[in-house]
């Protein structure tokens, strides 16, 4: 049985213009233990997704679709039902620790509220177990560390306080959102093994929301691709680096800098990311695509199960093994 | 020890800042048309021994910085001076009447934290109409003076219903009390107003803050993400606020007492401004500029509390 | 890297300047909002009632009739008389000239010193800058109405020493205000650019820096107008601001006290409503010109 249910997924925000659509038709499974990479440019939904999850979602949203974490519905669901959710089964890092800690608690106090609050520990309990959680994050002098407030800590190790803080309730399945992002190159693969060390040994089940593919192939065992409020490709992480099935897949991987291939000018995907909310009746992303025809425009594509993987493209049968996972080197660039 | 430093630079500051005010203050006998002698005595006509007196006292054939000096050298004695117009030591007018406006802006201090803390929460935590309504509603108290609402609050509850007396400070501290629960409202209505509408903007910019959607991801309930997150760190603002509210509630003492006829320091200075009692009228401002100073770096040492993030070596930050 | 050539104030007067006048009436009206135009609407109100008083208020305001005191509404005293049968609505009317033009007075002045006071100590910086920032600071904690009494003790009960003294009370808001945004703006590529342009540093505070500081000094300076009303008509109302038989709003409500005491409550409740309605008129519009100055910011 699954972990993580996610079935037709539409989001809607009020804005100034009316409501806008920022999730649109997002389908996505996730198996115990699993874990998913959800690789977009901001703007692509991705983060709203997983805060769907929580049943967190802005004032006046229209949610609709289904989720279902172990089998029990989240939209519509009671609030004692809710509780339970986000206080045992599930738990979220954030991509700013920096903000997402509150500022004026110490961090004591950050740690052991949900331990105190939700599995009824006392005072002395929660600070012994949240040294034990600090430790298997890799801080070490957890007593001192327990009495400073946020701001005397560095960002990694901040960072690391919010993973223990998501995974001192053991819940089955954490969502963490670009929780590398906000930190300097050194400490993001520092977190990212500690994260996927903990994940491993105690079995949870993982949603991974990053803008960098390479990191969601590295780190997860399936990679899904999200473009303009939908899922245009999700395979598994072993093979979407050599054999992107999607054109978009394809040139997020032509533009990324290696270390192999001197080339003098990066690639970049022409024209600028769009949101779910301004897409047309074709598929959202024919403006940008060098693979385009005529029906891209008009019809949008319905996701195909293949055997490599799921792929929302009207050409993917032709290109499958034809699409560039490397920076194509143009003769003009030479 | 950083507190101990802390609080020895807040004590040199006040110190510095009193001695400035005073000579600010004294200095402002010099700036009076007519000289020193005839402005002290409020161009009374005086007994050569009144003349001597006041000459005497304040060193009046000496030099501006000697007179300063020796005023001072009195004033840190405990000794303020003798009323010309009260024929009393300006020390004694004063100590009497302390208790009273300190127990004013004391009882009306109450009142706005309660008030506007609770309103504020109120509005900001429940937006639709109950906010719109309360935001009506602190704008038109904001805009009350509070000599306006005492005579109001005098008409209707003193003077149609009888429930309150009218004037006077009452004895014991029960009846004084009840004397001045009329003044304190008037005093409280329209800081209770502003506070109330800087505690819904603080609590409404906390419930969109990172931190708290984190508290509600870990499925904290509404009620303990209200208290311990939004309304915890919406008290930053609202200490600074409340200094200043603080301060303004002295100031508005001196319009209160004279409305209620209570005997305050601020009815004292009135009086000795109308009656031309200068020794009085330096007395009462040197005191309430002391005061403003002292609220002063008492919410400076509050905000220190209030947010970790500030810290004690660093100077207030504000 | 625009910022260098176009300067966001310009451009913005630019842009309405080519709107007609009638778009941008309506434009302007849809800034203020319902309560803001309601606002707006009593200050003209006021504000005519005060120039024209000479021509509209029925009675002289300063005719005594001591055997009319504290008349009903009529035809003859449309909202009655005082204690010493005086025509209410008359010296409501030019009691509004009193309040209006103190405490503009004493606005215009605060502005004008307090972003004199704050452009130079930002521009300038250094120990200069430390050494105001530091005054303002303490002058700041003293509220306005302080130095209004201390100046009244020295000059003597009346309106100038008022003015004065509210003046001097209110130029530290101005001030810290005006400073605060001043090393704000002074941040910003357009100010080096022009610096770079070998323009005078006068010049570009009162070319590129006022223009753009204009909409918060103009807020900051409606939102105290509020203020320096109520401490006025309390300076009145203790007996040191205007002096009686004046017509004035403190002065009438003075006398609304003694009148409530023996159950005549008209005075009190009629000056009472004109300075607070008043008083909040013009907080709704400081509260939306501060908003759009934020929101511009």
């Amino acid at each position: 049985m699954s972990m993580l249910t996610i079935e037709d997924l539409r989001v809607r925000v009020r804005s100034r213009d009316g409501m806008r659509t920022i999730v649109d038709g997002v389908t996505l499974d996730i198996g115990r233990g699993e874990a998913l990479g959800l690789v977009g440019e901001s703007g692509s939904g991705k983060s709203i997704t997983a805060r769907t999850v929580l049943g967190l979602f802005p004032r006046g949203a229209d949610v609709t679709g289904r989720i279902e974490v172990d089998g029990e519905p989240v939209l519509g669901a009671s609030r004692r039902s809710l509780t339970a959710l986000r206080s045992r089964k599930v738990a979220m890092i954030f991509q700013d620790p920096r903000a997402h800690i509150n500022p004026v608690h110490r961090v004591g106090d950050f740690l052991t509220e949900a331990l105190r609050k939700h599995l009824g520990m006392d005072r002395a309990a929660a600070a012994r177990k949240a040294v034990g959680l600090l430790a298997d994050v890799g801080i070490a002098d957890g007593e001192r560390r327990l009495r400073q407030y946020p701001h005397e800590l560095s960002g990694g190790l901040l960072q690391r306080v919010m993973i223990a803080a998501a995974i001192a309730i053991e819940p089955d399945l954490i969502l963490a959102d670009e929780p590398t992002t906000a930190l300097d190159v050194t400490t993001q693969s520092e977190v990212m093994a500690i994260l996927g060390d903990l994940r491993r040994e105690r079995g949870m089940a993982m949603l991974f929301i990053t803008h960098d593919l390479e990191l969601a192939a590295a780190t997860c065992d399936r990679t899904a691709v999200m473009y303009a409020g939908q899922i245009v490709e999700c395979q598994s992480s072993r093979t979407l680096p050599d054999r992107p099935l999607h054109p978009y897949t394809s040139g997020l991987l032509g533009s990324r800098p290696s270390i192999e291939a001197a080339v003098r000018r990066l690639p970049v995907i022409p024209g600028r990311p769009v949101a779910a909310f301004e897409t047309g009746a074709g598929c959202s992303f024919a403006g940008r695509c060098p693979m385009v025809e005529d029906r891209c425009r008009i019809e949008a594509p319905a996701t195909v199960r293949r055997t490599e993987g799921a792929v929302a493209c009207h050409r993917n049968e032709e290109l499958v093994g034809a699409l560039p996972s490397e920076p194509t080197v143009r003769s003009a660039d030479v | 020890m950083t507190l101990l430093l802390f609080l020895l630079r807040r004590a040199a500051t006040l110190v510095v800042v009193t001695l400035v005010s005073s000579f600010l203050v004294f200095s402002l006998m010099e700036l009076a048309p007519g000289s020193p002698l005839s402005f002290l005595l409020g161009n009374r006509s005086a007994t050569p021994e009144q003349v001597a007196l006041v000459t005497e006292q304040y060193h009046l054939d000496d030099p501006f910085l000697v007179r300063y000096g020796a005023w001072l050298g009195d004033v840190l004695h405990g000794d303020l001076g003798r009323s010309i117009a009260y024929k009393q030591s300006v020390t004694d007018l004063l100590s009497t009447r302390v208790t009273t406006t300190l127990l004013l802006v004391g009882y009306a201090g109450i009142i706005i934290t309660i008030v506007g803390v609770g309103l504020g929460v109120l509005a900001g935590s429940r937006p639709g109409r109950l906010d719109a309504a309360l935001t009506a509603l602190t704008t038109g108290f904001l805009a009350v003076p509070a000599f306006v609402s005492g005579v109001v609050l005098i008409w209707v509850f003193a003077v149609q219903l009888g429930w309150f007396p009218a004037f006077g400070g009452g004895h014991g501290l029960l009846d004084r009390l009840r004397h001045l629960t009329l003044p304190a409202v008037a005093l409280s209505l329209a800081s209770s107003a502003y506070l109330a509408r800087i505690t819904r903007a603080a609590v409404q910019t906390q419930q969109q803050a990172e931190h708290v959607e984190t508290a509600r991801s870990r499925g904290l309930q509404g009620g303990y993400v209200m208290r311990h997150h939004v309304v915890r760190n919406s008290l930053i603002p609202i200490t600074t606020v409340l200094g200043l509210t603080i301060a303004t509630l002295i100031a508005g003492a001196v319009v209160v007492e004279s409305v209620f006829a209570l005997d305050g320091i601020g009815s004292l200075l009135v009086q000795a401004i109308l009656r031309s009692d200068f020794v009085v009228v330096q007395a009462v401002i040197l005191v309430l500029v002391v005061a403003f100073v002292l609220v002063n770096t008492l919410v400076d040492i509050v905000y220190t509390m209030v947010d970790p993030r500030i810290s004690l070596t660093a100077g207030t930050g504000r | 890297m625009s910022a260098l050539t176009t300067n966001p104030a310009t451009a913005a007067t630019a842009a309405t300047g080519r709107l007609r006048p009638r778009t941008r009436l309506r434009s302007a009206a849809g800034l203020l909002g319902v309560p803001g135009l309601l606002a707006v609407g009593f200050l003209v109100l006021v504000a005519v009632v005060a120039v024209a008083a000479p021509l509209l208020a029925p009675a002289d305001p300063n005719f005594p009739a001591p055997l009319e005191a504290y008349a009903s509404p009529s035809g003859a005293h449309l909202m009655g008389t005082d204690a010493l049968g005086r025509d209410l609505l008359s010296r409501l009317m030019y009691g509004a000239r009193v309040a209006i033009l103190a405490s503009v007075a004493i606005i215009a002045l605060s502005t004008v010193v307090g972003t004199a006071v704050a452009l130079v100590s930002a521009w300038v910086g250094g120990v200069v800058d430390a050494f105001v920032s530091r005054v303002l600071d303490i002058l700041f904690a003293v509220p306005g109405i302080i130095f209004a009494l201390a100046a009244v003790s020295v000059m003597g009960p009346g309106p100038t020493g008022v003015v004065l003294g509210l003046t001097l009370g209110y130029t530290p808001y101005v001030a810290r205000v005006v400073r605060g945004a001043t090393l704000r703006e002074v941040r910003m590529d357009y100010v080096d650019a022009a610096w770079l342009q070998g323009r005078s540093g006068v010049a570009i505070c009162l070319r590129h820096l006022l223009p753009n500081l204009r909409p918060l000094i103009i807020a900051q300076a409606v939102s105290s107008l509020g203020f320096a009303l109520i401490d006025l008509s309390a300076l009145s109302f203790l007996g040191l601001g205007v002096q009686p038989p004046a017509a004035d709003w403190g002065l009438t409500m003075r006398a609304g006290l003694d009148s409530a005491l023996r159950g005549h409550v008209g005075e009190a409740v009629s000056a009472g409503l004109c300075l607070g309605l008043l008083v909040a008129s013009v907080i709704v519009l400081g509260d939306r010109l501060s908003k759009q100055a934020e929101e511009r910011a």
